[in-house]
């Protein structure tokens, strides 16, 4: 098998291109079958809104059992320790890249998270017809359903986005509440 | 780099989708869904095999190119090698993986086993995708005895 040790670095980029290729033609297939359905592009991109969200918030439920197995990462105290568990090592494991935490709002419950390049977006052009295309929505639901999963219910939007034009990459987190009900009697 | 898991994961949210989309009770309602999957598998299948090393590109035999496929470009997407390679000869290859990685979280046994399909049709339009790129014209169609083993047999289209 030295056939695939030298193989070894274009494997490791190859799955990691599997994810981001296999995004795009979810994307794709969505914006394809909207476009038979309605016409109407603002339509067509509210329903891509409103879909990858729910799908995204799914994967991040589960991912966050991934996560905690095999992060070792004990519960956050406060949401600037959280903010930097999911840009150091969270966006570290996932995706291989460290988003920097900027923009704190003055009471501490808001952030901005700084992506310089975007993993997911790596092979795309936005058309003009869907300029209003939030095309990596799906990180949005992943952080709101992994946080919701360990008791904070959060709101994650994209502000700026490469793909418009935008410098960087910028999604804006903000705390809403903790979530009480669901802790086991005897916790904290 | 992009773990595995969120493939993984997003392969699952993928099939639900998809799933959920064209259930619509009339005949080929199943079928249409799993032809969506295919269909996106070998847009997939065909931009990765784009990213080939270029030495790839120069097989001459088609046997090479399946034992390619076996190998590098499973440990590519899966992180392990195809378990078994068969052929008659005669353009039809049956690939087959012991532990499926797709299903390998579903069950062990027959449970599940109606569900299996939707799990690997993505994956058969992957195998079909790479393979067009190559230079190959196939069928590939996928099949479950028993959970987590699947095969999948390539039909080679003569032209």
């Amino acid at each position: 098998m030295s056939r695939q040790a030298n193989r070894g670095t274009e494997s490791k980029k190859m799955s990691s291109e599997l994810f981001t290729l296999t995004y795009g033609a979810l994307v794709t297939q969505l914006c394809k079958d909207y476009e038979n359905d309605e016409d109407v592009n603002k339509q067509l991109d509210k329903i891509l809104f409103s879909h990858f969200l729910p799908r995204g918030y799914n994967i991040g439920v589960r991912l966050i059992e991934d996560f905690l197995a095999r992060s070792n990462v004990g519960r956050c105290h406060d949401f600037r320790e959280t903010a930097d568990v999911i840009a150091k090592v969270a966006f570290k494991m996932y995706l291989g890249i460290t988003p920097s935490v900027t923009n704190w709002s003055p009471a501490g419950d808001e952030f901005s998270l700084i992506l310089e390049n975007n993993p997911l977006v790596d092979f795309v052009e936005l058309p003009d017809n869907h300029s209003s295309l939030i095309y990596s929505n799906l990180l949005c639901g992943v952080l709101r359903g992994a946080l919701e999963m360990v008791q904070m219910a959060v709101e994650a939007k994209f502000v700026q986005d490469t793909l418009k034009g935008d410098g960087v990459t910028e999604i804006r987190m903000r705390f809403i509440r903790r979530i009480e009900d669901n802790l086991p009697a005897g916790e904290e | 780099m992009a773990d595995a898991a969120l493939f993984e994961f997003l392969h699952t949210e993928m099939v639900a989708e998809l799933g959920a989309h064209h259930s619509d009770p009339g005949p080929g309602g199943q079928k249409m869904s799993l032809s969506v999957l295919e269909g996106m598998g070998f847009r997939v299948g065909q931009a990765l095999g784009e990213r080939l090393p270029q030495e790839t590109l120069a097989f001459r035999e088609e046997l090479d190119i399946l034992k390619f496929l076996c190998r590098d470009l499973w440990v590519a997407v899966f992180q392990k090698q195809m378990d078994s390679l068969r052929t008659n000869h005669q353009g039809t290859y049956v690939l087959q993986d012991n532990s499926f990685p797709l299903l390998i979280r579903m069950a062990s046994g027959l449970q599940y086993l109606e569900e299996a399909p939707k799990f690997l049709a993505f994956t058969c339009g992957l195998l079909r995708g790479t393979l067009c790129i190559l230079g190959i014209k196939s069928l590939v169609t996928a099949s479950v005895a028993s959970l987590p083993t699947c095969k999948f047999q390539v039909v080679i289209q003569k032209t």
